[in-house]
């Protein structure tokens, strides 16, 4: 979970990694958004979250397709801020945990 | 909905911070009242104005970011829509989130509602690089669209206009969703084409209902559509069916449930209305804040810019503040003592209570308003902080923290503002937390603010430093500082696991605002704002409480036999004083009433001579007094021998008066209302190591925090008069009453722990909007507290361990427990998790 610490090559977010393998397993190999690195982009796929957590979280603009850019984490780790089209927003771990995404 | 009449009904609705109630303020004035929606605890508000065809009545919805049944505003604003039916909506939109605003003008306008749109905000958008072209914005949606800046009551004709035309079309038209515009679902199209026909064979559903919108809804599964249907649908069974068919074969073909196409849809649209209405003309202002983010929310500097922002407030608010007190309480006290020459004279034993009760208020007031100019400052920071955008960033850094004992990032403000280190008051704390959008944190933030530490306790804590750790004071203040944030953990994770423990949580989602340079009026509205509702409370509810503390130290009063005992003491030293005089000049002019002037005026003489801060204003009192009191004046600087031995008689009278004055208030403390609880009290506080009298200090200082020093004061009396400090006193008192430091740490602690101010309860009350948290907030600090604080006390004296020893074991301890809760699994995440994640995605 410490991917964070990772420095990718964060100006051209082509140039990153591909997704380093954590500690936790998802079941079907998919990608989570706490697996994208700091400074990656990713599109979301789709929750995996029901009822009103996701709706809060579509409500703020975690919608299937759009873009997300992992801007860092905080000093423990936790929360994660990211880049949503040109705002920024802030989720806890535990709930990035339930947005399935592709890796640009 | 009869078409002759020219009054019409508006809802207003939109997303939350989009500037809704500055646009209902702007069109409705002074003229709005807040009911209720029946049945539930949302404010209902609503207004009117008239205009040039008739009344318009607004509806101000709930602000919410879309129209889902999950949550209670939700289905609040979606039920008014759906039943009340409004002759047109005003769509308020933040004209910087359009996109996201969209999303919500979408949902609007597939229930067919006619909409005009108060595209808000558009000054904020501009300077931030973001200029939306409403005309073709309006093209696009086909509805109209005016700009409007609600805080500057811009665009309120051109939107009353636009209003009164949708609602008078509306009724021209009916069915058609406003302006044509519709979202097209792609792949899911057709499925939604279908659904709507099947919904259409039924006519009780055709007349009430905007069937296209319903059937979006139920194939989105939303369960509220599902309820509608099985009411109104003759055929509901085979109509839901057909719908879940419908969900089933869609997941299927695309992998993906048709709710999150429908999002993933309406998102795109939005978007490309976007692109083609607004014009970015800066694209480096997101860039800067970004910047300045990569140094202060560096993962290993960002806790050292925290704690040094916090040095910063403590260093400038308090210590800064508090010199500026030097200014402000001269003020006070010499309103004090215009207010005491006002009044009637002490008389010899007793005062009357047309002095007592006045004088008591005063100093009530005077000591709460001496905070003012320290409130300002913090007030004032803390609203540079919220507005540049920094808070943010410390609920940021400190979620995690928080997360580990139940409660959320957006706790950093309420805490801070109670005082987390600084010091602050807990009335505008819970004020704050209304903002919080995860019930259970804020049920428990609201439930441990009270422990912050709030200026009021302050005096308390210096008072007994002083007397009892003047060796170690640093490390005792560091104690009191922290220790009430572990406890306060400690509490919200005890709270969190149980009594709160089936409450709705929400993720922690926040959006991250753009550094902003904070205004000068914006930062002082905010402080002024903050500030004035101290005072508030200081004029209103301490007051109230200072009455009825007074009326409960001072009744039922002493028994007659008593009195009378002191009176008779009392005459002994005036017989004595006139002994001693006989012979001298005075002895004529000094008798009866005569004494007893002598007594107030070497009294007020030697105040003013006190207060005289220079040798002028020192010779001005003297000459003032000299041209009243001619006859009195030599005693008062005595020159000759003679006026000396008077003078020394006198003095020797004066300390009789003052001991049986402070006997007889100790005593009609004892025999009063508070005094007979706090009596009452003492088996069970012993273990504690209060005696009645802090009891009946603590009982008044839990209507208003600050008068416990006050009351202490009027229970330690011995002195008073003579300008010996409290601390002196009770100093005195407690060595020969035996009280140690631990008895004092006993009382530190306790103070800590202690229920909240009647303020702050009232706020409780508000916020919480129920009776039921109110006592409990009350109860429950009072019995958790007296039981850590008996703890310590007895097991500390059972150990003999002295104030400072105990404070470090206990310190330990507490630290040790807040560690080992934060380990402990958020329980209602685990059980939420196994709810939101189904193992077989639907």
């Amino acid at each position: 979970m410490f991917h964070c610490f990772r420095r990718q090559g964060k100006k051209h977010s082509e140039d990153c990694a591909p997704c380093v393998s954590t500690k936790e397993a998802c079941s079907d190999g998919r990608q989570v958004l706490t697996q994208v690195p700091k400074g990656c982009r990713c599109r979301i796929r789709r929750h995996m979250a029901h009822g009103a957590i996701r709706q809060r979280l579509l409500d703020l603009g975690f919608v299937p397709n759009a873009e997300v850019e992992m801007v860092r984490c905080a000093t423990l780790g936790d929360p994660l801020e990211m880049r949503l089209g040109d705002y920024y927003v802030t989720l806890r771990k535990r709930e990035a945990e339930l947005i399935e995404v592709h890796v640009a | 909905m009869s078409s002759d009449t020219k009054n019409i009904v508006i809802g207003l609705a939109g997303q939350q911070n989009a500037g809704k109630s500055t646009i209902f303020n702007m069109l409705t004035g002074a003229s709005q009242h807040i009911a209720n929606y029946p049945g539930v605890t949302v404010d209902k508000k609503a207004g009117s104005y008239r205009d040039d065809e008739g009344r318009v009545e607004i509806v101000d919805l709930p602000g919410t970011y879309s129209l889902t049944s999950y949550s209670l505003e939700e289905r609040v604003a979606r039920d008014f829509l759906l039943q009340e039916k409004p002759h047109a909506i005003v769509n308020v939109i933040d004209a910087s989130s359009l996109r996201r605003g969209l999303y919500f003008t979408f949902q609007v306008l597939e229930m067919s509602f006619p909409v005009v749109m108060a595209l808000n905000m558009v000054d904020v958008a501009e300077a931030n690089g973001r200029k939306v072209d409403h005309q073709k914005l309006s093209e696009l949606l086909g509805i109209t669209v005016v700009p409007t800046v609600g805080r500057k009551k811009r665009g309120k004709e051109e939107l009353r206009q636009a209003i009164r035309k949708t609602a008078q079309e509306s009724r021209e038209e009916k069915g058609k969703p406003a302006g044509g515009f519709q979202v097209f679902y792609e792949e899911l199209e057709d499925k939604v084409v279908a659904v709507t026909s099947l919904l259409g064979s039924s006519k009780a559903l055709s007349q009430g209902l905007p069937l296209r919108w319903l059937a979006v809804k139920l194939l989105e599964g939303d369960s509220e559509a599902r309820k509608l249907v099985q009411q109104h649908h003759e055929e509901a069974e085979s109509v839901l069916e057909s719908v879940d068919m419908a969900i089933e074969s869609f997941q299927e073909e695309m992998d993906l449930s048709p709710a999150d196409h429908i999002v993933s849809i309406r998102d795109k649209v939005a978007a490309s209305i976007v692109d083609q209405c607004v014009e970015v003309t800066a694209v480096y202002t997101v860039r800067t804040s970004e910047k300045i983010d990569r140094v202060l929310l560096h993962r290993g500097l960002a806790p050292i810019f925290l704690v040094l922002t916090v040095y910063l407030i403590y260093e400038l608010s308090i210590v800064q503040g508090y010199k500026l007190t030097f200014l402000t309480w001269p003020a006070l006290a010499w309103v004090r003592a215009t207010v005491a020459g006002l009044l009637p004279d002490p008389g010899l034993l007793q005062d009357t209570m047309f002095r007592t009760l006045p004088l008591w208020l005063v100093d009530s007031v005077n000591t709460l308003l001496n905070y003012v100019p320290i409130f300002l400052i913090l007030f004032a920071l803390i609203a540079i902080l919220e507005d540049s955008g920094y808070m943010a960033r410390i609920a940021f850094i400190l979620d995690r923290v928080f997360q580990s004992f139940g409660l959320h990032g957006q706790s950093t403000l309420p805490f801070i503002l109670g005082g987390v280190f600084t010091g602050g008051c807990a009335v505008p704390g819970i004020m704050a937390t209304k903002g919080i959008p995860d019930e259970r944190s804020r049920l428990a933030t609201i439930l441990t603010v009270p422990y912050m530490n709030c200026l009021a306790k302050i005096p308390l804590y210096a008072l007994l430093v002083n007397i009892y750790f003047t060796n170690h004071r640093s490390y005792v203040m560091l104690f009191i500082s922290t220790i009430t944030i572990i406890m306060a953990m400690i509490v919200a994770k005890l709270l969190t696991s149980t009594i709160l423990y089936g409450r709705e949580t929400a993720p922690f989602v926040m959006e991250m605002p753009n550094y902003h340079m904070p205004t000068l009026t914006g930062v002082l509205r905010r402080a002024f704002d903050r500030t004035w509702v101290y005072i508030k409370k200081v004029g209103t509810i301490v007051v109230a409480v200072a009455i009825c503390v007074y009326v409960l130290l001072q009744f039922p009063g002493l028994p007659q036999e008593r009195m009378a005992h002191y009176e008779g003491r009392m005459q002994e030293a005036i017989a004595v004083f006139q002994e001693e005089i006989q012979g001298t000049a005075y002895a004529d002019i000094l008798h009866g009433e005569r004494i007893l002037e002598l007594l107030n005026i070497s009294a007020t003489y030697r105040e003013a001579k006190l207060a005289a801060s220079t040798q002028e204003a020192s010779t001005a009192v003297d000459v003032r007094y000299e041209a009243k009191h001619p006859e009195l004046f030599p005693l008062l600087r005595p020159r000759d021998a003679e006026a000396r031995s008077v003078s020394r008689s006198l003095r020797n009278l004066a300390n009789e008066r003052s001991t049986l004055r402070t006997q007889i208030r100790e005593e009609t403390i004892l025999h009063s209302y508070f005094g007979s609880v706090g009596r009452a009290l003492e088996p069970v506080t012993q273990f504690a190591g209060f005696d009645w009298k802090i009891n009946v200090a603590l009982i008044s200082s839990f209507a208003a925090r600050e008068s416990s020093v006050a009351t202490l004061g009027v229970l330690f009396q011995e002195g008073a008069d003579e300008n010996i400090t409290l601390e002196e006193r009770m100093g005195r008192e407690s060595e020969e009453g035996g009280r140690t430091s631990l008895h004092a740490l006993a009382l530190m602690l306790f103070f800590a722990l202690y229920p909240p101010c009647l303020a702050t309860t009232i706020m409780v009350k508000v916020q919480t909007g129920s009776y039921k948290w109110m006592l409990f907030s009350i109860a429950f600090p009072t019995v958790f507290g007296l039981a850590v604080v008996s703890g310590v006390f007895t097991v500390g004296s059972l150990l003999n361990l002295s104030g400072i020893q105990a404070m470090g074991a206990f310190y330990v301890l507490a630290l040790a427990t807040a560690i080992v809760l934060s380990f402990m699994e958020d329980p209602a995440w685990k059980r939420q998790r196994s709810n939101i994640v189904g193992t077989k995605e639907a």
